[in-house]
């Protein structure tokens, strides 16, 4: 359990102010001159020492990405940071309390950041339909300029820096990093081809790196108080504290900072008041928003919250929205739904997804109703594997794994409504 | 030079040379849709999925660039299992219409479903159906077999240079067209047909009029510009159904103009397929004999300098040779091939052709353009340009200064001015691309017909020749001085000198001649484009008109006797593009009727006159052509001609500019035959098309 000491995120819930004076009550802003002064390279090496891992959903090394820019420009291209705040995973709701509770925090992150990498300017993509969130970030990024904290010597550290917010216009693609800078390009969000990475090629041809809000957010707490602290909080690989977003069929959804690694079962007795009818009454969790495989009850039991556990048991930490379902839910109504999601969100541009979250949605909406023949199933599943690790983003394989994480621990309930559909059919033949 | 292994095999590769290129090299096959040589790689159709060692995902090879070390398996299990999914995916909503899709038996998706895909559909749904989409008078749409491999929009926005398609919507509601449901305003259009890898744009004026495997194929040239484009005739029985595009990388690459690629309907219209003499002022049918003897009858009392020929701008080389051949045997000087009234020709070879070459443009780094449209006079070579244009942060930016109307090329310009005047200023150093000419390292002038075909056309070729000397466009290796041709028999002409010889006169001093009486017997051969009016009334005291040529347009309609000739389909020719690229056209049907090749027609004549001209076959013709130019022997290469001095020096007049087509679709016999040259007019150019003669 989270020590409120090490707490970073101290007004998730909105009870103090978001603005500066708040903000510096808080210890934000504290003597930023000073984490600035740590260089690019100390700052790197911090955020490499903490273990951070990108908070986004694939939980890849936010140090190790950092170093990847280059260390100086030869040819004149300048380098950016993009924030990624088009928070739109279904169940996931963290980022969007940061903004409109915590925007310094942000923007401190984002200075020390763009210094850890070497860039002068810093995009802030937001969710189109974060209408008052990104007003509440614009509030808190010319507060910071008035302050001196951003702009030319931004809070006294003698690194320039700008920061810009770009509003999206509502495209779930649009939170693929790639796509979200064809959007800021003024291109319509389509995901681009890798190589090459945006730390080559990024926003308008220059270095780019993309990076979660949480992810930036927590940085300056990571050099504030060193980067072994963040390291301590966690488990090995898995460090520091993560935000939680607990809902469906819980007593108390909400949003919480926890330590990774901490059991399921603790995570949502604790601070969700625990399943709806008790946690016997659970039919499954969706550990990592609607992108991961949902896992049974009986992984759950047991099942720690951090990115290894979570892949071991075949799903994923993702972005840590937590969807609980209990046993009043329609598990395949509900993985339907999500496969509608995904092919609604499909961009369209690679062959996969563009036709094959369609299928897999038409086959399992029909599956759903048990209009099926149990061959169909292994289909189904094959579906998801044709589309699975072929598509040019990440996409392909978040429509196809919830469909997955169904056939293998719900294949049961899929038969049966396939039976009983053609009984009952033949009942009515007869 | 990175080094890696595919299936076995080590291969070392070009840096940034991708993996799919690697693997063609090895002739190993990697299906594809969406990756074309010519245009960028969106990795889309992810048909091109190989296993790549170390990688958990297979990667699309199109879009990989080769690395050092890398392990490629092009026939494992994991590529198979890829390629098979993407195919049965692309298939899942493609309608099963082949028996009725235009594009079968010529279908990329065809062949790659036999090769990659299943053999039987798992997919139970509905498929999806998309509306069709209006592209103009050209292309067919049928949206539904669309795969969305995006060709077509790349096609247009990088190779065209008409940002007008695009994908709208997402997911699977993602659709190609241009929104608004406009005609594509690009005269490259229909290469959107070729690129196109399923039969989603297909050919309208072709729209189910023969299968692939009906038709003949003939390579030859396309005469509709001076560009020379390397063609393929489809023909099926005695009828051209279509023209392709055959790839030269020097003159077209794999493109085509759609006035090359469409106005072939017009050889089906308006043809001369048997003699005709003119008889109590109406045309009649007539024999070869009567259509010769009243010719003779009219040349019998006639001295040399009484007698005329202009050649049209479809002439090809052995008929400009026998008719040029045939002048001489009458003594007659009074010959010309420059409808127009263009002032070229006469000097070195240099002063009149495009010296740079075509793909020379892609090594240019400044380009004035005088007096030229080159997206109307030759689409091919606008496309060239704009290629050059775009290639611009790779290898330094191109700049391009025009004289003459300011219109939109599809690259960026800058306009210095509308008439001589400006190039004079050039000329003599003033004005800033008088320094960008002169600081470039290879720098073009491309002079245009609108330049030469003036009064003043020889002075303002003086003058572009000064700007060629004083900004040393000329230099060891580098040519910078172009001509750009809009007539294909120009330049073929000029070469053998289809010129007036001492004293002569040439098509103003013809026509002037005629209407004064001094000219009695005009010999038309295919010219179309000249005043008819100034010949005087037919049967009347105007000048004995003698029309060769394939089409009953402007000149036949004058013509006192008809001699039907053959179009460029139809005939073993010869054609010298505007670089002076002697190419070789190929006879893909007959002529219709009676018609017959035009030089045969011309030796029969010369016979039947008992001036026999010295040549009984095709070859023993061609070594007169050889005799009276050397370049005649060198089929499809390019020697540079030497420097020398053209022009006249002379006072220029004020006037701008002005392009000498007025209007894309509609240029020669053939296209103004054209039903879909026509539409393309009313459709595209919006007008109403005048009513045909």
């Amino acid at each position: 359990m989270l020590r409120d000491e090490d707490r970073i995120f101290t007004n998730l819930y909105g009870w103090y102010g978001a603005d500066l004076d708040a903000a510096r009550q808080r210890g934000i802003w504290d003597n930023t001159k000073a984490l600035a002064a740590l260089g690019r390279e100390r700052i790197v090496e911090e955020v490499k020492t903490s273990g951070l891992r990108g908070r986004g959903g694939a939980g890849f090394p936010t140090g190790l990405k950092w170093s990847f820019m280059p260390k100086e420009s030869k040819d004149g291209r300048p380098s950016y940071l993009v924030i990624n705040a088009d928070e739109s995973e279904p169940g996931t709701c963290k980022d969007r309390d940061i903004l409109r509770y915590d925007p310094h925090r942000l923007l401190e992150g984002a200075l020390l950041a763009g210094i850890g990498m070497g860039a002068n300017a810093c995009y802030i993509y937001i969710r189109g339909e974060f209408y008052n969130e990104g007003s509440a970030v614009q509030r808190a990024i010319d507060e910071a300029y008035g302050a001196g904290l951003l702009g030319k010597n931004a809070a006294d550290s003698g690194w320039d820096y700008d920061v810009y917010l770009h509003r999206g216009a509502g495209a779930y693609i649009c939170g693929e990093e790639t796509a979200l800078l064809e959007s800021i390009e003024g291109k319509k969000g389509q995901p681009r081809n890798k190589p090459p990475f945006p730390a080559m090629a990024g926003l308008y041809g220059c270095p780019t790196t993309v990076n979660n809000v949480e992810t930036i957010a927590v940085v300056p707490e990571i050099l504030r108080r060193g980067g072994d602290w963040f390291a301590g909080l966690g488990r090995p690989k898995n460090a520091g504290t993560k935000l939680f977003c607990i809902s469906g069929h819980v007593v108390q959804p909400c949003n919480v900072e926890e330590e990774l690694g901490i059991p399921l079962k603790e995570l949502i007795d604790r601070h969700a008041g625990g399943v709806r009818g008790g946690w016997d009454n659970l039919l499954g969790v969706i550990p990592g928003g609607s992108s991961v495989p949902v896992l049974p009850k009986d992984i759950c039991d047991t099942v720690l919250m951090d990115f290894d556990s979570l892949r071991d048991v075949k799903s994923g930490l993702g972005t840590a929205g937590v969807i609980v379902m209990d046993r009043s839910t329609d598990i395949v109504e509900a993985i339907v739904r999500l496969s509608h999601f995904y092919m609604h969100e499909s961009c369209g541009q690679c062959t996969p997804c563009r036709e094959g979250t369609g299928w897999m949605w038409r086959l399992l909406k029909r599956m759903g109703r048990g209009q099926a023949s149990v061959e169909e199933i292994d289909t189904l599943y094959e579906v998801t594997k044709e589309i699975e690790g072929h598509t040019i983003c990440a996409l392909g394989d978040a429509a196809a794994w919830p469909v997955q994480g169904l056939i293998r621990h719900f294949r049961p309930e899929l038969e049966r409504r396939i039976k009983e559909y053609r009984r009952s059919a033949q009942a009515r033949a007869a | 030079m990175p080094k890696l292994t595919i299936d076995g095999i080590e291969i070392e590769v070009e840096p940034g040379t991708s993996v799919l290129q690697a693997c063609e090299r090895l002739g190993i096959e990697i299906p594809r849709f969406c990756f074309h040589d010519r245009l960028s790689v969106p990795a889309n159709c992810r048909m091109c999925l190989v296993e790549m060692e170390r990688s958990p995902k297979p990667i699309a090879s199109c879009a990989m660039p080769a690395a050092d070390g890398m392990v490629i398996h092009t026939d494992s299990e994991i590529t198979r299992k890829a390629r098979r999914g993407v195919m049965e995916l692309l298939l899942i909503n493609h309608p099963l219409d082949c028996p009725i899709c235009d594009q079968g038996g010529e279908c990329d998706l065809q062949d790659q479903a036999v090769a990659y895909g299943l053999d039987h559909s798992r997919f139970q749904e509905n498929k999806r159906a998309v509306k069709e989409k209006y592209l103009g008078p050209l292309i067919k749409t049928f949206m539904t077999r669309c795969i969305h491999c995006t060709r077509c929009i790349r096609f247009s926005d990088e190779i065209a240079g008409v940002e007008e398609l695009g994908a709208t919507g997402r997911g699977e509601h993602m659709e190609i067209g241009t929104y608004i449901e406009r005609a594509i305003t690009s005269e490259l259009s229909g290469n959107l047909i070729d690129v196109c890898p399923v039969g989603a744009l297909t050919s309208k004026p072709y729209a189910f009029a023969a299968r692939p495997w009906e038709l003949k194929k003939t390579d030859t040239i396309d005469v509709m510009d001076a560009v020379g484009s390397n063609i393929r005739v489809d023909s099926r029985g005695g009828e051209v159904m279509r023209v392709l595009p055959r790839l030269h990388e020097d003159v077209n690459e794999e493109w085509i103009s759609d006035k090359t690629r469409f106005a072939c309907d017009g050889l089906r219209r308006q043809r001369l397929d048997r003699p005709y003499v003119r008889e109590n002022g109406k045309l009649r049918p007539a024999t070869w004999d009567e259509a010769f003897a009243t010719i003779a009858e009219r040349l019998g009392a006639l001295k040399g300098d009484q007698i005329a020929a202009i050649a049209g701008d479809l002439a090809d080389v052995e008929g400009l040779m026998a008719l040029k051949d045939l002048m001489g045997q009458l003594g007659s000087p009074n010959l010309d091939c420059r409808q127009d009234g263009a002032q070229i020709g006469g000097g070195p070879r240099a002063g009149y052709l495009f010296n740079t070459g075509i793909a020379g443009i892609e090594s240019a780094d400044a380009i004035l353009l005088v007096g030229t449209n080159p997206r109307w006079e030759a689409p091919i070579i606008n496309a060239r340009i704009r290629k050059r244009w775009l290639l611009g942060g790779q290898i330094g930016a191109l700049k391009v200064g025009v004289i003459g109307p300011d219109i939109d090329l599809t690259y960026r310009t800058q306009h210095l001015g509308a008439g001589p005047r400006t190039l004079q200023s050039i000329a003599t150093g003033k004005g800033d691309f008088a320094d960008i000419l002169g600081a470039a390292d290879r720098p073009m002038l491309i002079l245009g017909m609108g330049a030469l075909a003036r009064p003043d056309g020889a002075a303002v070729l003086d003058m572009a020749r000064q700007v060629a000397d004083s900004c040393g466009l000329v230099k060891e290796g580098w040519n910078g001085f172009n001509v750009l041709h809009t007539a294909a028999g120009r330049v073929g002409a000029l070469d053998i000198g289809f010129l007036p010889g001492d004293g002569g006169r040439d098509v103003a001093g013809i026509l002037e001649g005629a209407g004064s009486g001094a000219v009695k017997l005009v010999w038309l051969y295919g010219a179309d484009e000249i005043d008819m009016t100034a010949l005087g009334a037919p049967g009347g005291d105007g000048a004995f008109v003698v029309y060769q040529g394939h089409h009953g347009d402007r000149g036949a309609h004058r013509a006192d006797v008809i001699l039907p000739g053959a179009a460029y389909t139809e005939k073993n020719a010869t054609y010298v593009n505007t670089e002076g690229r002697v190419q070789r056209a190929r006879m893909a049907v007959f002529p219709p009727g009676e018609a017959r090749e035009d030089w045969r027609i011309l030796r029969a004549f010369s016979d039947r006159i008992g001036r026999r001209l010295p040549y009984d076959s095709l070859t023993q013709l061609r070594g007169r052509l050889v005799e009276a130019n050397p370049v005649f022997a060198e089929i499809d290469r390019l020697s540079p001609a030497a420097w020398g001095t053209f022009g006249t020096e002379g006072k220029v007049a004020n006037p701008g500019f002005a392009s000498p087509v007025a209007n894309f679709y509609m240029t020669d016999p053939i296209s103004r035959a054209s039903v879909t040259m026509a539409k393309c007019v009313q459709e595209i150019m919006g007008q109403t098309p005048a009513a045909a003669e």
